[in-house]
């Protein structure tokens, strides 16, 4: 692969060193094929005979008393099954929530944001059921929209949730405020006067849509004990089942969740979409019923990345030491609470970045609202504080008169560094390294775009096919940028996982199947699953059971943890079953070799092995007659929750860090941006698929050059309205606008984690978009404190 | 109505189609065809592109009484029409293709098979399926049937592309999870295999 390049650093320790198709090699996805002849079936192509198709009708306001609903012309129409509104719900409960239960089910009296659900329909053909649902009448009367901190916090500010009893709200100074977290260590105030230099910034980041391809869907099909099997793309299984039977009024053995295939998720599909909606309808008409949001519903269908307003405050002595920050970082969380406080919690605890500094005065908060909900996204609060910081250490190093880059490694922080938590890092944190990488990386060669005769190949330029510049007023800029995210649930949550492990022989051979509720939602997990159990069990053969909730909880598949923690359990489970497989040897041939009892025994090619590589058994003939099986939790080190008012805790997993060198070219006349490189350096600990950590570093860089330049969800601040819920108006990157993503990857070993890895998947999100914004500004001379860099933030029209 | 064409290779007909039904939705819903994907349904994201008498189009475009009389490939297809393509030069009616779709209960029964063979053995595949595969270039892969449509046709034009009329012929395909160059890596091998194969 040209431009990517594998560094290994310290040695990790494998157990099993030899076994082909294990961890550490580029072994391909088990779903490929089926992938790539159209067969794999995600959950938009579920199909079932008699099923019916779901519909859901959304408000058309965001802030409204519903005074009437009329379902009657709905009902009347032929093929319409069912019509269901709040009335209808089965069950005391009629919300669920990730963290706090305060979204409905079906709006009940009031909607507080644009794209609620309202009523559902079921009918025998698609169209139907949107037609059928269109001839709902819904009388609103509209209430004022809380849009930002000001009006929500205004005197006269109308609650968004009345009558609170959540967790958080003993600890916030306004109902209208989710979740606040400050973080108080050292003394910024003190510190402050050491400071020769002093920077205040104010930055706003863009409300991100995840914009994963497959839309939200799933088919849900009534069973004959009057529970329901629901077939779905989600991110953690049991998480929806604790949420979607509470509701149905149904015990949790009674919903049945099997995953199906997941067209990509990036956070976007933490919450429940249409689980309890589609299960809602199948129990109602006793049939199956399959709903599949169109593009424009998925927009309203899933939360968004919180839009943010930070205030940073930084200082420097004049020899380029930080001296403290402060930073105030508001978060809107719109109208439902989703994994707003967790949003919290990484915002502020991350909020200084990789750097050393001991005196900070740092607050965030997440505001209730009448906006779109926003929860969790790839990068989970971090993204938002990278963004800032990064921007400030670009102008502080400006002040001090260093090298941008050299002022950032001045400050890196390395192991043993004291978070503003006070958690201390406690393994590698390459962060001057990183930024050394890609730094040193030789710039790609200027006016690429030239071809002969002093033409130009527009596809190179600002513009691209558009042909609007030839090299004309084109500048270019390089910028920098390196990020910190957490990995893995933080702040005390018991972040488990089970893995079910099976070893038996069929057809003559040994054969592992690994069973997990882990959502395979693209990463590539289950060949990680794969490749672990061939380590392990010394076995060619591994099948992944199909995800679903007849095994424990496998967590979610966010906060880069599945790696880390389901790995963790499969790599868990398989050395329970390596035992058990010891000892049937040990039983039936330990009298034979004296080895048996004194050596260190491995499973290898499909044989016991000792460690000096005497083969004692066949597996394939140890095993005959017998299945071991194991299911068992794990778990990583536990974290404690932060202070509620210091913020101070040993509240984080792991870390793990990236850095990004972004080249721009920007057609200054036109305001038009093409990035020509993000070159990007990661430490993962341990890769344990290269090519598949190489595809989420490319993927993770790409979303972060999306939001610097191009995405945003525009919401009418009078309206809280969305203006644009299409791939037509709300743009991510195409192949065109994606540069030459060259990979560096570290593997420095943290001896915490199973096989030294890290979680990686969020790092990239984070340090992409400020490296190119930085870049702009450095091409333009333009201050640039917004998200996405629009063609007028550029030419000032 | 009643809309009769050609579905990779193979003379089909479909009943009782409400006159506003796309192509997309015919085929997957219709003919058991799900590989097409229905990303945005109104084409911007490329996820649905199949071949309509040869030429690359959003099937959430096509009205599915546009496809009367009409040849049209999908991402199930694609090896057939590769294999025919290599063979002589072009997709004869009726000689290739093969039937798709998944039903539930396959669905339910799919897991992972082998070892690293397990990705393409037993299964044929067009060499730009294989390099997808090859290349990491499939990670979710709702984008990949579409992707793997236009590459192809791509490729069927044009050798050995340059990196910049890859982009430009891939331009209307959307990916979210892989930052595209890992498509490109494909795209590249996929014609580097061939030009091999020559």
């Amino acid at each position: 692969m040209a431009g990517t390049k594998t560094t290994t650093g310290a040695p990790t320790d494998v157990t099993q060193k030899h076994n082909q198709g294990g961890i550490g090699e580029s072994t391909l996805r088990p779903d490929g094929t089926l992938k790539v002849t159209g067969e794999f079936a995600y959950s938009s192509d579920m199909w079932h005979e008699d099923m019916l198709w779901g519909q859901t009708l959304r408000s058309t306001v965001a802030h409204a008393e519903i005074v009437s609903i009329d379902t009657s012309e709905a009902l009347a129409m032929a093929g319409v099954y069912a019509v269901l509104t709040y009335d209808d719900l089965p069950a005391e409960m009629k919300n669920y929530g990730l963290e706090i239960q305060d979204t409905p089910v079906l709006a009940h009296g009031k909607v507080r944001h644009h794209g609620e659900p309202v009523a559902l329909v079921a009918a025998d053909h698609p169209e139907t059921a949107r037609r059928a649902a269109a001839k709902i009448k819904i009388e609103y009367r509209e209430l004022p929209v809380i849009t930002d901190e000001a009006s929500a916090l205004a005197e006269d500010a109308v609650l968004v949730h009345e009558g609170r009893d959540d967790e958080y709200i003993e600890w916030v100074s306004h109902p209208n405020i989710v979740h606040n977290q400050p973080i108080i260590r050292g003394n910024a105030e003190e510190a402050a006067k050491k400071a020769d230099f002093v920077v205040k910034g104010e930055y706003t980041f863009g409300m991100q849509d995840q914009a994963f391809l497959g839309p939200e869907s799933g088919l849900a099909v009534p069973a004959e004990d009057g529970g329901v099997d629901l077939y779905v793309a989600t991110q953690w299984l049991h998480s929806d089942l604790e949420q979607i039977a509470p509701v149905l009024g149904l015990p949790e053995e009674k919903v049945r969740m099997t995953l199906s295939g997941v067209g990509g998720a990036f956070g976007g599909r933490e919450d429940i979409s249409m689980q309890i909606h589609a299960c809602l309808l199948a129990l109602r008409t006793g049939k199956p019923v399959k709903i599949v949001y169109n593009r424009f519903e998925s927009f309203f269908g899933h939360v968004h990345r919180h839009p943010a307003k930070l205030y940073y405050e930084h200082g420097a002595t004049k020899d380029g030491k930080l001296t403290h920050m402060k930073c105030r970082i508001v978060l809107d969380g719109g109208a439902y609470a989703s994994a707003s406080p967790a949003v919290v919690g990484n915002a502020s605890s991350l909020s200084a970045g990789p750097y050393v500094i001991d005196d900070v005065d740092i607050e965030a908060v997440a505001l209730y609202t009448n906006n779109p909900p926003c929860g969790a996204m790839r990068g989970f609060g971090a993204v938002q504080a990278c963004f800032a910081y990064e921007a400030q250490m670009d102008k502080l190093a400006d002040e001090v008169g260093m090298d941008r880059v050299e002022f950032r490694q001045l400050n890196a922080m390395e192991q043993g560094t004291i978070m503003p938590t006070g958690q201390p890092v406690d393994s590698p944190a390459p962060v001057a390294e990183i930024l050394r990488r890609v730094k040193a990386r030789p710039l790609p060669p200027e006016r690429q775009w030239e071809v002969a005769d002093g033409d130009a190949d527009v596809r190179e330029l600002p513009g691209g096919l558009s042909n609007t510049t030839h090299g004309e007023g084109v500048v270019r800029g390089v910028g920098y940028a390196v990020g910190i995210k957490n990995v893995g649930f933080s702040e005390g949550f018991d972040d488990y996982s089970t893995a079910k492990v099976r070893m038996e022989v069929i057809n003559g051979e040994p054969v592992a199947t690994v069973h997990t509720a882990m959502a395979e939602v693209g990463q590539g997990g289950i060949t990680v699953h794969a490749q672990i159990a061939r380590t392990e069990l010394g076995v060619q053969q591994v099948t992944i059971h199909p995800a679903d909730t007849q095994v424990g909880s496998a967590g979610s598949t966010s906060a880069s943890r599945q790696t880390y923690v389901t790995g963790g359990a499969v790599k868990n489970s398989c050395e329970l079953v390596r035992e058990k497989v010891l000892e049937i040897g040990r039983r039936k041939y330990g009298s034979y070799h004296p080895a048996w009892a004194t050596a260190e025994l491995l499973l290898e090619g499909g044989k016991v092995v000792t460690d000096g590589g005497e083969a004692l058994a066949d597996l394939a003939e140890l095993l005959e007659g017998e299945t071991v099986e194991i299911e068992a939790e794990w778990r990583h080190r536990p974290t404690v929750a932060f202070d509620k008012r210091t913020g101070q805790g040993n509240g984080h997993v792991q870390y793990s860090f990236a850095a990004h060198r972004a080249v721009v070219e920007v057609d200054t006349e036109l305001g038009l941006v093409k990035v020509i490189e993000l070159a990007t350096a990661q430490d993962v600990g341990k890769a344990l698929n290269p090519l598949s950590v190489v595809g989420q570093i490319q993927g993770g860089t790409t979303q972060g050059l999306g939001v610097a330049v191009m995405e945003e969800i525009v919401v009418d601040p009078k309206t809280a309205k969305v203006r644009n819920p299409s791939f037509t108006d709300y743009l991510i990157p195409t192949i065109l606008d994606t540069p030459t993503i060259p990979v560096d990857v570290l593997e420095l070993a943290d001896p915490n984690a199973p096989y030294g890895l890290r979680g990686m998947g969020e790092a990239p999100t984070l340090s992409s978009t400020p490296a190119v914004l930085a870049a702009i500004r450095n091409a333009t001379g333009l201050e640039l404190n917004k998200t996405p860099v629009r063609p007028e933030h550029l030419t000032g029209t | 109505m009643r809309v009769n064409f050609t579905v990779n290779g193979r003379q089909q007909e479909a009943d009782d189609v409400w006159e506003g039904e796309s192509l997309l939705y015919v085929l997957r819903e219709r003919m058991g065809l799900p590989g097409s994907k229905n990303a945005c349904e109104q084409g911007e994201c490329g996820s649905c592109t199949v071949r309509l008498d040869g030429v690359p189009v959003c099937s959430c475009l096509v009205a599915a009484g546009q496809a009367e009389g009409r040849e049209v490939v999908t991402v199930e297809g694609l090896a057939g029409f590769a294999k025919q393509r290599a063979e002589h030069g072009g997709c004869a009616s009726g000689a290739c293709g093969s039937e798709g779709g998944t039903s539930l209960q396959a669905a339910q029964q799919w897991s992972a098979k082998g070892t690293d063979s397990q990705t393409g053995e037993g299964t044929e595949l067009s060499p730009v399926q294989q390099a997808f595969i090859d290349a990491g270039a499939v990670q979710c892969g709702f984008c990949t049937p579409g992707l793997l449509v236009a590459a192809d046709e791509l490729l069927e034009r044009n050798e050995s592309p340059s990196d910049a009329d890859i982009r430009e012929a891939l331009s209307g395909n959307l990916c979210r999870c892989t930052g595209y160059e890992k498509i490109l890596d494909a795209v590249r091998l996929a014609a580097a295999r061939q030009g091999e194969a020559v």
